[in-house]
């Protein structure tokens, strides 16, 4: 099993502090000499660490703007996110018009795909009664967790590829159609709010291959693209496909709105997200239709490569849609098969401490008995997030016991007495000393 | 090395916040051992139902469990007012829930059928005014 990750390190920044590993959700970050590692299988690509590290050392990997250059034509795929990071923004024509004008050879917004995924959504679930509640596959960071951590609620996820996977492969059929040009000459780019995404294109989830062919961030084409906004422009082409429904899933809630359902529960939040998956595990809401997850803050609006307070863009998403139509994309006599994802989505164990239960026993106990022993601070300074992940560590192999600086303090404590010991020995002789022996444990 | 692993866990009397607390830890113990998914959701939600029980009926309690290689053992022991009927207690939505309680979604009459449901072995011993302990079993 491959592992990829949006996140780099730059380790002249690191400084090795314990602000990512105490934030990270899967505690899959430690400090190995001095630096911030992360434990690949354990990432979900969440962006906590982006956010909390105060030295700007976690950087997320995305494309440079110049990627545009590599292909003869190229499509932008703006997220909705995109529209909510402008002030006084009235027409998402603005915004897609100023993408041509950046170089862009044309536009396929992801929120135009995300009105038809809305639509099969409403029919698989209406279709699938017995297998809700349903739990949305659009966020990669939530998909990714429930895969390593919530078996049971892998068969809960609407089998149905994110949106902007949709919008990629209609863009492409509709380039090559257009231009003519081979496959390898056409640019699908992806204009994202999230490095998750760049994740979920490299190495993806249900799929063989994703149609992104890049994900540039938003913050990168935010500044360009300012230049190029205007209302003033003689009346155009139109160039928006999508309404109400498709832009709002920028935020948490718009994708359930998009289900026209009273019957559902939206999370934010990646610690909120493990909350809920946790009481939905143990049946604790099996009357609900639909579990809409983010991983952010606020929805997508909060992912690391937006430029705006999530809550501020919002606002201004809510400001841009009022006067929208519902939605303005339909499924129509399309074929809907290619939305749905091709291969069921596995459960990787990668928590697991033992190859069998008699493995997993001895480790269990082991991981107890070094808890007995540790502190219990959670300090961090050995590296691990918590003393329990540290005995974890040990027990798989990945720490030494003295890696906890108390536990180190009590044997510098021993080592010092059996040095007074020595030093009492050669002034007052054996006799004398030996009858202290019995006091010094030798570890 | 020991052949099983015990835990023992403290349930406190009406506290609604905490409830769930011990069942979510055997949950994620169970995952980290290898357990298979089907067996983890047995424990966790007859264990659940069981843990809440305690909250809400019995004053609280102790719940031991035992993990061994085959199987997985929950003894939920209160010293609450003890059950009556037990058989009566047994049907699908029996309940002697107050009101307080069921407006706060519990309280259905679904707890003891849904612990028979979820586990493989079940067994309920009661004295009125000495308490109730319920035992699970969950073969893996």
């Amino acid at each position: 099993m491959k592992f990829n990750n949006s996140v780099h390190l730059d380790t002249e920044k690191c400084k090795g502090c314990i602000n990512c590993i105490k934030r990270c959700p899967t505690q899959a970050i430690r400090v190995r000499n001095g630096k911030a590692v992360i434990i690949k299988e354990f990432c979900i690509d969440c962006g906590e660490c982006i956010r909390i590290c105060p030295h700007h050392a976690k950087l997320p990997i995305y494309d440079p703007l110049p990627v545009l250059d590599d292909y003869e034509y190229t499509v932008a795929l703006p997220a909705p996110s995109l529209y909510s990071q402008f002030n006084n923004l009235d027409d998402t024509d603005i915004v897609l018009r100023a993408l041509l004008k950046i170089g862009f050879d044309n536009v396929y917004e992801v929120s135009s795909a995300a009105e038809l995924v809305s639509e099969i959504s409403r029919r698989y679930i209406a279709e699938n009664e017995d297998k809700k509640p349903f739990i949305s596959s659009a966020c990669p960071s939530v998909v990714r967790l429930i895969r390593i951590r919530f078996p049971n609620l892998i068969e809960h996820i609407i089998p149905l590829s994110a949106p902007a996977e949709v919008a990629a492969s209609l863009a492409r059929k509709m380039a090559s159609e257009k231009t003519g040009l081979p496959p390898d000459k056409i640019g699908i780019i992806f204009i994202s709010p999230c490095p998750a995404k760049v994740t979920a294109v490299k190495n993806p989830i249900g799929i063989e291959k994703s149609d992104i062919d890049a994900v540039v961030a938003i913050k990168d084409v935010y500044p360009v693209m300012l230049n190029h906004m205007s209302h003033s422009d003689a009346v155009l082409e139109e160039l928006s496909a999508s309404g109400k429904i498709g832009v709002s899933w920028s935020r948490s809630g718009g994708e359930a709105g998009g289900l026209l359902t009273d019957s559902y529960l939206a999370a934010d939040g990646i610690e909120n997200v493990i909350k809920v998956l946790e009481d939905m595990e143990d049946q604790k809401f099996p009357d609900l239709n639909f579990i809409e997850l983010n991983a952010c803050f606020g929805g997508c609006v909060g992912g690391t490569l937006t430029v705006e307070n999530p809550y501020v863009a919002k606002a201004k998403l809510d400001r841009l849609r009022k006067y929208m139509p519902v939605s303005k994309s339909r499924i129509g006599d399309m074929n809907p098969e290619p939305l749905f994802l091709q291969d069921k989505i596995e459960y990787i164990p990668v928590f697991k401490i033992g190859a069998d239960m008699k493995e997993s026993i001895a480790a269990m106990a082991k991981i107890s008995e070094l808890c007995d022993k540790f502190p219990g601070l959670d300090c961090g300074s050995c590296g691990a997030p918590t003393c329990r992940a540290l005995a974890e560590d040990i027990v798989s192999g990945r720490a030494n016991e003295r890696d906890c600086i108390h536990l180190l303090r009590g044997y510098i404590h021993q080592l010092s007495e059996q040095f007074n010991l020595l030093d009492s020995y050669t002034k007052h002789g054996a006799a004398d000393a030996l009858s202290n022996v019995s006091d010094v444990k030798v570890e | 090395m020991s052949k099983t692993i015990k835990l023992v866990y403290e349930v406190t009397a009406d506290d609604f916040t905490r409830a769930g607390e011990a069942s979510g830890d055997v949950k994620s113990k169970l995952k980290m051992m290898g357990v298979s998914p089907e067996a983890v959701r047995k424990v966790a939600i007859a264990m659940y139902e069981g843990e809440i029980n305690m909250v809400i009926h019995a004053g609280g309690g102790r719940i031991d469990v035992e993990i061994s290689e085959s199987e997985v053992t929950v003894v939920l022991a209160d010293k609450g007012p003890g059950i009556e009927d037990i058989e009566q207690a047994m049907q699908a939505g029996w309940s002697t829930a107050p009101d307080n309680v069921r407006s706060l979604g519990f309280g259905a009459g679904m707890g003891l059928p849904n612990i028979k449901k979820y586990s493989d072995f079940m067994d309920v011993k009661s004295q009125v005014g000495a308490g109730t302990t319920v035992t699970i079993k969950v073969l893996l």
